[in-house]
């Protein structure tokens, strides 16, 4: 008789305590900041692209999870500063064990990895990622590439000066 | 050969060897061996950059630094180990046993590594570049290089098929050592000094070389780059595949790498009885045929109501194919086509499909100028060669004279002309040209030119022993050789004589024909006039024993000998054979293009066996798609008659080789080939043998030469290595780097015909005109070259001539020609 009682007093006594339950997806969870979510592929403060397309990434990758084949920039179609771009970049959300070994490996910081956890699909097709799924969203200032080196004459000038140079150009704009 | 060191046992030191220590362990090495070498066969690999085993010693690099000591004494400084030979006595410390090289080694490689750009990730040798793997084995693990490394503008363009990036190169000369050495096309040069010293090519002069690619193979980080294969993979992506080359009758071995279903580069394989380790540019950068947009994949049926080729199915096409041909042949006959180009395995199911299932002879390989001479003279001699008994590429370095005709290797079988190259530059072997001009063949192999009026080449072996007895008497000698070219068979006389002048001197004859297949079709009775291995078609008793390999009723074989390709064009032109099965032909290169056309449109009914849209296919009723090279497997018969085998580079495309193609068209007519595989044909053929060598009875006479008359002129032609090739297609960077399209003349026939040098030439026959530049050489005169087939100069298809044929020659205005 006094046993059944106890029984109610835990069930009445863990209604004060914390709730554990994840109220996913209404309500989305914070990630650590440096939590290792989907890859971005980054640009240059003009929008050109920062892989080069060397494919250091898929080499260091455990899973063979990335695909990549570079390409000849040319002046008519450029997409990032200097001779090589990534023309081809995949990233296999099938095989991706979240490591983050590839961001090591990027030389150029072209590859990140973003907070975004939501990588479930009811087909495998989809969650293979291409270069139009990773790339960096356009952000204010950056043109969609392919278009000339506009923060200076060759690569150079992109990796030595890129900050001061997409200062320059930001407070130019500001100031027009 | 790693010699334990046994103290108890004494090393043996054989006659011109010599006994050393090499970081402790006591070695036997012959005389005059270079000391990285002898360390590599201890298993000691010292670091090296400059250092190729092909290659004259250089000591540019200075990475492989070793400390010496000779009679007790150490050297002063630490020595380079790529050009220092054994001698007995020494004791040799690498990097592993002597702190002093590892230390000398180390700072060499920090020196390089001050002006070398961090290119890796941009870089087409990462991941295969020896810098990289050496400076990790045997480089400081930090830089100590503040300051700012010397920089020059990026890749330069020394030919449209190699770039070069000038801050990458360690200065070790291979690529101009090689130029030097092996090719002797020396545009590529040490420019500048100190640090500004770079690699560099001659402004007025591209680097034009056909055999530039082997530079990018052997530098070894990645300065020389190659525009075709520039940031397509890295070499983890790639597969690599043994092959053989499908391109020219060398049968060099190659590696094909490719990635996800493609081929992206070609590399020279290394062997030394064939290329040592080099390929011509064709082999290595033409490959993208078998991509390019009009490979057929599909079967093709001709529709009877609109008159179209329609996509069908394989089955259709094969049930469509055989009915059609079994018709043709019982109204008249098939006559086939092979073309030059087969494997050995495929060329067998076409010598097959013809004997079994047409039941005809009429069938030859030769989709080119051809003869009846040529023909007595390959199926007599030729047929019956092979490395043990014929010409090797190693018996032309050691003969001691070589005698060309009609023969022009740098552009018909290159790496011949690098062996050539090779013997001439040892100074043991004399090489004689019986041609038209001294073409840079001529001169790289410091050979001597026996000009003659194009046709004349017969008479003017005739005349050797009177003209030119040294050249008898240098031919006289064991090992020399005579290589004689496809261009013999469109000069009456060629054969005959070189037969006889062999007889006369006991030199050893070599056909060396261009295409990769003919010699392997010449094996297995592509012929109108053998059957496989030899075996004549008239003679009854090998008849017989193919009769009874093949399983078929005694006597079915046909036994009069067939018509040759000029013949059976002709018949199919004028309505005696019915039928005709296509191979690989292009209908332009055949002697006479316009019979050619004539029997296409004649015939009753065409099959086409095809990688790609063709004049052929656009006539023909049927067109099956066969697979290219890379696709299928199978075996080339080199020129030596050696046999060179390669697997399937890209498995599982579905494409099929002619040999399955044939083998269920013959089923579909109630014969059985048993070519299901190119293996299944390989063993097939070896249950066969060769037959009895019989020798042939050559007896055409030279022909009389009658001058040209006035306003002509007679015309010399040959193909160049790069020009309209169907297997060069979609290859603009290899394109580049063809020679210059121009006609050649003597400066007396310039100024008989008032050509003015820079100005251009007008080449007439009743069939067409050709204008084009023209240079002047030291052709004989009166003789006009030009090239068979190069740009917009299509000698057969616009002219209908060939090598010594009479053409009318005139000046011509630059509006007359053709872009
Ligand atoms: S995070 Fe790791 S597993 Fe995923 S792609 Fe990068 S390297 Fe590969
Ligand atoms: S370009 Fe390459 S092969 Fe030539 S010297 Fe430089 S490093 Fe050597
Ligand atoms: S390898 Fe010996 S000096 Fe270059």
């Amino acid at each position: 008789m006094f046993e059944s009682l106890k029984g109610f007093g835990v069930t009445f006594g863990t209604m004060f305590k914390k709730v554990v339950t994840e109220e996913y997806p209404e309500v989305k969870k914070v990630t650590a900041p440096r939590f290792h979510g989907r890859h971005q592929l980054n640009r240059h403060p003009d929008g050109l692209e920062k892989c080069v397309g060397c494919e250091l990434c898929a080499w260091a990758c455990p899973a063979d999870a990335i695909f990549v084949e570079g390409g000849d920039n040319t002046e008519e179609a450029r997409f990032s500063p200097g001779e090589r771009y990534g023309a081809d970049y995949q990233i296999n959300y099938l095989r991706c064990i979240g490591c983050g070994l590839c961001i090591e490996a990027c030389p150029t910081r072209s590859l990140t990895m973003t907070n975004e956890y939501e990588l479930a699909d009811d087909n495998r097709q989809d969650l293979i990622f291409t270069k139009e799924d990773l790339l960096a969203p356009l952000l204010p200032g950056m043109e969609q590439p392919p278009h000339p080196m506009r923060l200076g004459d060759n690569e150079q000038d992109y990796y030595v000066n890129g900050p001061q140079l997409a200062k320059a150009a930001e407070t130019k704009e500001a100031g027009a | 050969m790693t010699i334990a060191p046994d103290k108890s046992t004494e090393l043996v030191v054989p006659e011109g060897h010599v006994k050393l220590v090499i970081d402790g362990v006591e070695v036997v090495a012959p005389k005059g061996e270079l000391l990285i070498r002898t360390a590599e066969r201890l298993g000691t690999v010292i670091p090296r950059f400059c250092d190729h085993p092909l290659l004259e010693p250089a000591g540019a690099c200075r990475q492989c630094l070793v400390e010496v000591e000779m009679g007790g004494r150490p050297m002063p400084k630490p020595q380079a180990s790529c050009t220092m030979t054994v001698a007995d006595g020494m004791v040799v410390k690498t990097q592993l046993t002597s702190p002093v090289a590892d230390k000398a080694q180390q700072g060499v490689m920090e020196l390089l590594l001050i002006n070398h750009p961090l290119d890796c990730p941009i870089c087409d040798k990462g991941g295969e570049c020896p810098l990289q793997n050496q400076a990790i084995a045997h480089g400081r693990s930090d830089s100590r290089f503040h300051e700012h490394k010397r920089t020059f503008p990026k890749p330069i363009n020394i030919s449209t098929q190699v770039l070069l990036d000038r801050e990458r190169c360690v200065l070790c000369q291979r690529c101009t050592r090689f130029s030097a050495q092996i090719a002797g096309d020396p545009f590529i040069e040490l420019l500048e000094r100190g640090a500004q010293q770079q690699i560099g090519v001659a402004q007025e002069k591209p680097f034009q070389s056909y055999f530039s690619g082997n530079t990018i193979q052997i530098c070894p980080v990645g300065a020389l780059t190659s525009a075709a294969y520039r940031f397509r993979a890295r070499p983890f992506d790639l597969v690599s595949t043994p092959s053989v080359c499908e391109h020219c009758s060398s049968g060099c071995a190659e590696r094909t790498d490719w990635r996800r279903g493609k081929v992206q580069r070609k590399l020279a394989g290394d062997d030394p009885q064939v290329n040592e380790e080099w390929i011509c540019d064709k082999g290595r950068f033409a490959f993208r045929y078998a991509t390019s947009a009009d490979r057929i994949t599909r079967p093709l049926v001709r529709d009877a109501d609109t008159g179209e080729l329609r996509e069908s199915s394989w089955t259709e096409a094969l049930q469509v194919a055989a009915a059609g041909l079994a018709q043709a042949r019982d109204k008249g006959g098939v006559g086939v086509l092979p073309g030059g180009r087969l494997t050995v395995e495929d060329a067998y199911a076409y010598s097959k499909f013809a004997r079994i299932a047409l039941r005809s002879n009429d069938i030859d390989f030769r989709a080119r100028p051809h003869s009846a001479e040529e023909l007595e003279f390959l199926s007599g001699t030729t047929v019956f060669t092979n490395p043990d008994n014929g010409v090797t590429f190693q018996g032309i370095e050691k003969a001691p004279a070589a005698l060309l005709v009609a023969f022009e290797p740098e552009e018909e079988a290159p790496i011949v002309f690098l062996r050539l190259r090779k013997a001439a530059r040892k100074g043991t072997t004399k090489v004689f040209h019986l041609g038209q001009y001294t073409t840079p063949a001529v001169e790289k192999t410091s050979g001597t030119l026996l000009a003659c009026v194009p046709g004349a080449e017969a008479n003017a072996i005739n005349a050797l022993p009177d003209h030119a007895a040294d050249v008898v008497e240098l031919l006289s000698k064991p090992g020399a050789v005579i290589l004689v070219g496809e261009r013999a068979a469109e000069i009456p006389g060629t054969f005959t004589a070189v037969a006889r002048l062999a007889e006369r001197t006991g030199a050893k004859v070599a056909w060396i024909p261009r295409r990769a297949g003919e010699r392997g079709a010449l094996a297995v009775g592509a012929t109108p006039n053998l059957l496989p291995g030899g075996r004549h078609v008239a003679n009854a008793a090998a008849r017989a024993e193919v009769e009874r390999a093949w399983g078929v009723e005694e006597g079915s074989l046909p036994a009069a000998p067939g018509r040759d390709t000029t013949g059976i064009l002709e018949a199919v032109a004028n309505g005696e054979l019915a039928g005709l099965v296509v191979g690989g032909v292009d209908p332009y290169d055949l002697p006479d293009p316009v019979l050619a056309e004539k029997a296409l449109e004649n015939a009753a009914f065409v099959v086409s066996l095809e990688q790609r849209h063709s004049a052929v296919t656009a006539r023909a009723d049927v067109v099956l798609p066969v697979a290219p090279a890379v696709e299928k497997s199978g075996s080339f018969l080199n020129w030596e008659g050696r046999r060179r085998e390669f697997g399937t580079t890209l498995e599982g495309t579905g494409a099929l080789p002619d040999c399955r193609v044939l083998d269920t068209l013959a089923v579909e007519m109630d014969a059985d080939l048993f070519t299901q595989t190119p293996a299944a044909a390989a063993a097939d053929l070896a249950r066969l043998g060769d037959g009895a060598p019989t020798g042939s009875s050559l007896n055409v006479a030279a022909p009389l030469q009658s001058p040209a008359g006035a306003g002509k002129a007679v015309l010399a032609t040959w193909h160049r290595l790069l020009g309209n090739g169907s297997l060069q297609v979609d290859e603009p960077h290899l394109a580049g780097t063809a020679r210059p399209v121009v006609a050649k003349v003597a400066e007396a026939t310039a100024a008989q015909f008032g050509l003015a040098t820079g100005g251009h030439v007008t080449v007439s026959t009743d069939r067409g005109a050709i204008t084009l530049p023209v240079e002047t050489d030291d052709l004989p005169e009166g003789v006009i070259w030009l090239p068979t087939n190069s740009g917009d100069v299509t000698v057969r298809a616009t002219l209908g001539a060939g090598h010594g044929s009479v053409v009318s020659v005139s000046a011509g205005s630059t509006s007359g020609v053709k872009s």
